[in-house]
């Protein structure tokens, strides 16, 4: 029977994009479908760390190989989501001498670049640091921007035929018998790119193969054929500064515990994070103590923490797993490796597989693997080519930025620009029409916009993850309206209405974590400039009832 | 030394000044000192009384009706609803033909920068041509590079929400820019000066640039509508002009910020402050205050005896017999919060607060937020109440934002607090200081 895919890759984060891309480059014919926004489930909600290893050099060493492997193929394939920041591994007077030995012999056993800096030297790379920090290992730590590097393996799938369906909830696995030959979706609008207002359909799409790449959400998906997937998924906050405390990575020397990392990103600093398994990956709670303990503990290696402003907080889920009879009680304990569970071995199920476990700095080395279990069951030679393969964005990238001007922008605007496009920009930002600024926080242009709203349709959550617009200080307090004014007249005037009022609300899904000081300043602010000059929480156009103009004034003159 | 007055104010934005021209209608000493660079700038000019109750029932035909129904501890409750109507009169004086909506009590729905509209009971001159009660069809103009207004959209979105006019948007290319990112200032100086700019048909001046690019797009609409850039010191006369040019009538549609009506109404504010006397010292923070330590007795509320000033390192000390405090909400900073608690930053007036921070707001961006409403109780003579609602001060008073127990961006109603609340604050403390 005639099938509508060869491969039918469920889930849009790191992983399923990641496998997608590869297994289309290898020439094969890819669908895959994501429930929400790429990226929304873990991938979106991590730190923002491309670990050296040297996290796992003492307690996991062969994760720790992985990682030093793939964090320097990633600086090459993917330069435009990376930045090289480095990182210090920071021993507090009270932490321990016997690991922080075991901490540097294991870098060095694992082949992870390491060397010891006194408190001093290590205060001179970052002043903000404690005074009275002892010492510190410097490893080749960096920060990766997980939505960039996570929409570009889309764009690379696309462009090798993949067909990438966001908003489509996966409802029911197909399967006759032992056999699984496909998943029925419901598209939120469309198909196609989403479109607020636009009704949605159900859809059949049938495939040789499955891959259920939906990590901490793998379980709900397997319960839909019958199939046990032991996932144990465990919760993390992260907490977003509104600057950048530190320029290198900072991790705390110690065996392990909550808040021991901070990881500048972008224009801001992130702290991280804490370990509790939960039962249901899309809801569980998120509360103030953790965001306290992120401040509290992490000032204990940066103080001025105490006293910054933190802009959102916001949760991931981690999908672990472990073999079952495993049994492992602290979620912190248990392995940060993958697992590729066939289930025809497994289960006696054919045509799927899931992946869980795994981390994102090793996702290329994970979809490479799990490419190969795919093209071997259906008979496919062809290798793998991504480690080698630039990212759509990555192409040339030294090259193309020395001949690029500053396509008229100003320069800090310029510059941001150009580092989020890498080798797009010029194809981006090259244009005749009037390009002002629309996000000032982040320094995006309205071509950036435009280029985002093309790929992604009247999402401006989507928007927002490909350009990092409303992602800065003012919460998109200033710019969501802007951004929303650029989806016209592509979109008509309901459709912007709805995708702001979502953007707007998403916004405020994580401000809540951080309404105190300049945060609550902020927050109020932009609460009345959309509600006070702008009626938004009251519009008439969304009002029920409608207004009898003719009473109110109608002018004296 | 310290530096004598009867009133002194504390705090420059809508509250505060109207807080000093009321006490110096008095004749009495006042002195208004303030620190950053008001919230005027932010807001739209619009003077808002009342648009909707607190439970959202609205947009409000008559805002004064409507303020009889106010919950106690209401600001506009505190003060009654004659000093609100009072205190409105004392505006249309001192703002003049720059104001329109005097002639009735009904609030006016004025298109803003979002495409829908807003209740207010005054409105600058120079939006009264674009009321949504007024049926003429309407072209709205918008410029290329300003995205903080899309002239299509705003259309559309007026016809949605039920408008009773055609409104038709365009977008076109302001005339002379350079810069794709100019600054609104820039726009509002061009035409201002009416500066010379060169389009494709040669060297002409700004105006004229303007009104020859919209003329070919207007069909048989009777006004126009543009973003608020049309001039800062002359915006009278840039609107005639226009209007004159294009035979339309002109208005604009208040923006976000930086907002150019803000900016005129902060002008015209201090002008007048100017003119009534008042001593206007900006960009000098209260950072303490002393109570009187002797003289009172021991049961009754302290009196404020001076309060130190931070002149540029220099800490200064400012006396007067009778303080306004005028310094904002969340936003100006005149309310203040740490992880733990919400809090007056000079005075430490009591500000009531759930203790657990995670009570400050709700889940829905838009719905009943806790936080919004921060701010002083404050006795029906505007003095702020102490937890155990006993006045802080025998001689504070507290006006605007700074003020609790109300919402004003739900309810529409943040310009009609500052001036009902400074007027009153003003006028008792300039009466109570001149004794």
């Amino acid at each position: 029977m005639a099938r509508d895919t060869e491969v039918l890759v469920l889930g849009g984060g790191s992983t399923g994009c990641g496998i997608a891309r590869d297994l289309a480059m290898r020439g094969l014919e890819v669908t895959l479908v994501e429930r929400g926004n790429l990226t929304d489930g873990t991938t979106g909600r991590m730190h923002g760390l491309l670990h050296s290893g040297g996290r796992y050099a003492v307690s996991d060493q062969a994760s720790a190989t992985e990682c030093i492997e793939e964090n320097e193929i990633l600086r090459d394939i993917a330069g435009h989501c990376v930045e090289e920041t480095g990182g210090l591994f920071v021993q507090r007077p009270e932490d321990s001498d016997e690991y922080f030995r075991e901490k540097l012999e294991g870098c060095r056993e694992c082949g992870i670049p390491a060397r010891v800096l006194s408190g001093a030297e290590a205060r001179e790379v970052e002043p903000y640091l404690a005074e009275d920090v002892k010492r510190a290992i410097e490893v080749p730590d960096g920060a990766v921007d997980p939505f960039r590097l996570c929409v570009a393996n889309a764009i690379g799938a696309e462009n090798h035929g993949a067909r990438v369906e966001t908003h489509a909830e996966v409802i029911d696995l197909l399967r006759e018998g032992d056999d699984i030959y496909g998943v029925e979706v419901r598209h939120e609008s469309g198909p196609g790119k989403r479109t607020h207002a636009t009704p949605g359909a159900t859809e059949e799409i049938t495939a040789d193969y499955v891959v259920n790449a939906t990590g901490a959400w793998a379980g709900q998906i397997g319960a839909m054929a019958d199939l046990e997937v032991e996932v144990r998924p465990s919760k993390g906050v992260m907490t977003i500064m509104n600057v950048r405390q530190v320029d290198t990575v900072i991790n705390r020397c110690r065996p392990k515990g909550d808040a021991d990392i901070v990881v500048p990103h972008e224009t801001t600093a992130i702290l991280g994070t804490t370990d509790e398994e939960v039962s249901d990956p899309d809801d569980y709670p998120e509360e103030g103590w953790e965001v306290d303990q992120m401040i509290d503990t992490l000032s204990e290696l940066v103080p001025i923490l105490e006293e910054a402003r933190t802009i959102r907080s916001f949760w991931g889920v981690r999908p672990l797993y472990e073999p079952p009879g495993t049994g492992t009680q602290d979620p912190t304990d248990i392995t940060r490796d993958f697992f590729l569970l066939d289930h025809t071995d497994r289960d006696g199920v054919s045509g799927m597989s899931s992946i869980v476990g795994g981390k994102f700095t090793t996702y290329r080395a994970m979809a490479e693997e799990i490419s190969d279990h795919v093209c071997e069951k259906l008979g496919v030679t062809a290798g793998c080519a991504t480690a080698d393969e630039p990212l759509p964005g990555s192409e040339n990238i030294e090259t193309l930025e020395a001949g690029m001007d500053d396509f008229g922008l100003r320069s800090p605007v310029a510059r941001r620009s150009k580092q989020r496009l890498g080798s797009r920009a010029s194809e981006v930002l090259e244009t005749d029409d009037a390009n002002p600024v629309i996000c000032q926080c982040e320094g995006v242009t309205r071509a950036e916009i435009r280029d985002a709203v093309s790929q992604s349709g009247s999402d401006l959550n989507a928007v927002r993850i490909r350009t990092r617009a409303s992602m800065g200080n003012c919460q998109g307090g200033f710019c969501c309206q802007n951004m929303a004014n650029e989806l016209h007249p592509t979109y008509d005037e309901e459709t912007v209405r709805a995708s702001l009022d979502e953007l707007f609300q998403e916004r405020w899904k994580g401000e809540r974590h951080a309404l105190w000081g300049e945060q609550l300043s902020q927050a109020m602010l932009n609460y009345a400039l959309h509600a006070t000059t702008m009626n938004r929480d009251r519009d008439p156009a969304s009002a029920e009832a409608a207004v009898d103009f003719a009473a109110f004034d109608g002018g004296g003159r | 030394m310290a530096i004598e007055d009867d009133v002194l104010v504390i705090g420059g934005g809508l509250a505060g000044a109207t807080a000093a021209l009321a006490a110096a209608e008095e004749d009495v000493r006042v002195r208004l000192v303030s620190y950053k660079q008001s919230t005027l700038r932010h807001a739209s000019g619009l003077i808002d009384i009342l648009g909707y109750t607190p439970a959202g029932e609205g947009p409000l035909v008559d805002p004064f009706d409507a303020l009889e129904g106010l919950p106690e501890g209401h600001p506009y409750e505190r003060v009654g609803t004659e000093a609100v109507r009072e205190a409105l009169e004392f505006f249309d004086d001192i703002a003049g033909d720059a104001y329109d909506g005097a002639h009735t009590d009904a609030n006016a729905l004025v298109p803003t920068h979002g495409g829908t509209v807003k209740p207010t009971a005054r409105y600058p001159a120079s939006t009264a041509a674009g009321l949504a009660s007024d049926d003429r069809d309407t072209l709205l103009v918008g410029f290329e590079t300003l995205p903080d207004f899309e002239a299509p959209l705003a259309a559309a979105h007026l016809e949605a929400a039920g408008a009773p006019f055609a409104a038709r948007g365009v977008t076109v290319r302001f005339p002379g820019l350079v810069r794709d990112d100019a600054k609104v200032t820039r726009y509002a100086h061009l035409l201002d000066h009416d500066e010379a700019v060169t389009t494709a048909a040669g060297e002409t001046t700004a105006r004229d640039a303007l009104a020859e690019t919209v003329r070919g797009h207007l069909e048989d609409e009777t006004r126009v509508g543009f973003p608020a850039i049309l001039g800062d010191d002359h915006a009278a006369e840039v609107r005639a002009d226009l209007g004159e040019r294009l035979a339309v009538d002109v208005f604009e549609v208040p923006m976000g910020p930086p907002s150019l009506p803000g900016m005129r109404l902060e002008d015209l504010l201090y002008d007048a402050l100017e003119d009534a006397g008042v001593r206007v010292t900006t960009g000098v923070p209260v950072v303490d205050y002393e109570t009187e330590s002797d003289g009172t007795d021991a049961t009754g509320p302290d009196r404020i005896d001076r309060v130190i000033v931070d002149r540029h390192g220099a800490e200064v000390p400012h006396r007067a017999d009778q303080y306004v405090l005028a310094t904002g909400g969340l936003v100006g900073k005149g309310v203040d919060s740490e992880r733990e608690r919400v809090f007056e930053p000079i005075f430490d007036c009591h500000v009531p607060h759930a203790a657990d921070r995670y009570e400050w707001f709700v889940d829905d961006v838009f719905g009943d937020q806790p936080y919004a409403r921060f701010g002083l109780p404050v006795d029906r003579d505007l003095r702020p109440l102490d937890a155990g609602d006993e006045p802080e001060f025998r001689n504070l008073r507290a006006a605007g934002a700074v003020l609790g127990g109300y919402d004003f961006a739900a309810e529409k109603s943040g310009s009609g607090v500052s001036l009902a609340t400074g007027y009153a604050a003003g006028q008792r403390a300039g009466r109570e200081g001149g004794e």
